[in-house]
């Protein structure tokens, strides 16, 4: 893949390329973050000096069905040797799906300075790079947290109605199978609770993997805006509302359009279909 | 658990008592003692009816009768991500192989929240899960013949 400063994204700064993390991991001020699906592949060999940040564990609430509040993210932060000025590089499984999950969530708590490493962590194996099972011993930084704000890159169910009431876009990362309603869950992937199949009323589907080579890093700016503005028919200055199933690979495509093609009004509603598929009432399309 | 393997109800007991850390240890060293089926069992390109359905790490399970009535169990894992698919064949193997029958028909699937902690998400949950409903299913399977 071409060197990332040549894909004409609107914000390169928020991709770095593994030969960056090799040349930058032990930087100060640089702190490298895994975040996966799998609990185990952390434990099993990471990027020397990259501290593990769990979807689940860490940034979700134990109890409610939401994330962690402005003490428990300054907590996190302090533990794993985040201040605020800190540059967060995040990588993990699945093409980045957690990493780009982790750096939304960082985004509720304006950490802007939070990049993602192009390819994950099967770009960095398959480039046969060390990896370690040692578990770095950071010292706890200084972390001032601000309260979290959902007003502007988090979407409610409630936002979501509005939304369609005002026609506006919305895309539906999900497989084709999911959104024309055939099936609850991603292929290969077992069902995820929800009791209706379908879409968001006027959602369009473009599933998260259109934005991604078969390598996991993500696609040039040209053949992004194919895919999202020549086929989806988004514009630059749309207001948009991407979802999937619990909003993991809606993150991803979040990140494409806020970071890479420079869209300033994305909102990612995490609530997704396992919210909206077993809510009483709302509008389902197949 | 009632009236389940007894390694396995030991082994859950180890396994309540870790903090996450300890636990993700615990299961990594598992998962790097697994053993793949042997070449005398089955071979590459694996059968498709051996496949363990909705397991995205590519699973394949096999049950071997033994003299003594028993099953022993055998795992692949084709995905190299697989890690907790190794980790779980290495203990359905550990903890069923051997053991009576309706024992091994008696497990849960939901063991997997209990040996992975509540963390899983769902998607990778189900597919270890499927991979104790296949194992079972052969222990099942055994019983139903016989009676």
């Amino acid at each position: 893949m071409s060197d990332i400063n040549s894909r004409g994204y609107a914000n390169a700064d928020a991709l770095v390329s593994t030969d960056w993390v090799a040349e930058h991991a032990n930087d100060e001020g640089v702190r490298i973050v895994e975040s996966n699906e799998d609990p185990l592949l952390y434990p099993s060999g990471h990027i020397p000096g990259a501290v593990e940040i769990d979807w689940a564990a860490d940034l979700n609430d134990p109890l409610r069905r939401d994330y962690l509040d402005r003490d428990g993210f300054a907590s996190l932060m302090s533990s794993k040797g985040i201040s605020n000025d800190t540059t967060v590089v995040l990588y993990g499984d699945r093409s980045n799906w957690w990493a780009c999950y982790a750096l939304w969530i960082f985004q509720l708590f304006g950490h802007t300075n939070a990049k993602i490493m192009d390819g994950g962590r099967i770009k960095w194996e398959s480039e046969g790079r060390e990896l370690t099972r040692d578990v770095p011993d950071v010292a706890t930084a200084d972390y001032d947290a601000p309260e979290r704000d959902d007003s502007v890159v988090r979407a409610f169910r409630e936002d979501v109605l509005d939304h369609i009431g005002t026609s506006g876009k919305l895309i539906d990362v999900r497989s084709p199978e999911e959104y024309r309603g055939e099936r609850l869950h991603m292929p290969d992937y077992p069902n995820e609770g929800a009791v209706r199949g379908g879409h968001v009323p006027g959602a369009a589907n473009v599933p998260w993997a259109s934005a991604a080579n078969e390598d996991g890093t993500f696609k040039d700016a040209a053949a992004l805006r194919d895919i999202y503005e020549g086929n989806a028919g988004l514009a630059s200055e749309d207001d948009v509302i991407v979802y999937c199933r619990i909003g993991e690979r809606s993150s991803h495509t979040w990140f494409v359009l806020t970071n890479l093609l420079g869209y300033g009004n994305v909102r990612n509603y995490d609530g997704s279909w396992t919210e909206w598929g077993n809510s009483v009432g709302v509008p389902i399309e197949k | 658990m009632d009236n389940v393997p007894e390694p396995l109800n030991q082994m859950l007991g180890e396994l309540d008592s870790l903090d996450r850390v300890e636990r993700a240890q615990y299961l990594l060293e598992l998962s790097d003692e697994f053993e793949e089926v042997p070449q005398s069992i089955a071979t590459r390109p694996f059968p498709e009816n051996r496949r363990v359905p909705k397991c995205e790490s590519e699973a394949f399970v096999w049950a071997q009768d033994q003299e003594d009535g028993t099953l022993k169990f055998h795992y692949a894992v084709e995905n190299p991500l697989g890690i907790s698919a190794r980790a779980m064949g290495a203990i359905l193997d550990e903890t069923m192989s051997g053991q009576p029958l309706d024992q091994v028909a008696n497990v849960a699937p939901d063991i997997v929240h209990r040996i992975f902690g509540r963390q899983l998400s769902m998607g990778k949950g189900e597919g270890l899960a499927a991979m104790v409903e296949l194992t079972t299913f052969e222990a099942r399977q055994r019983l139903s013949r016989r009676n």
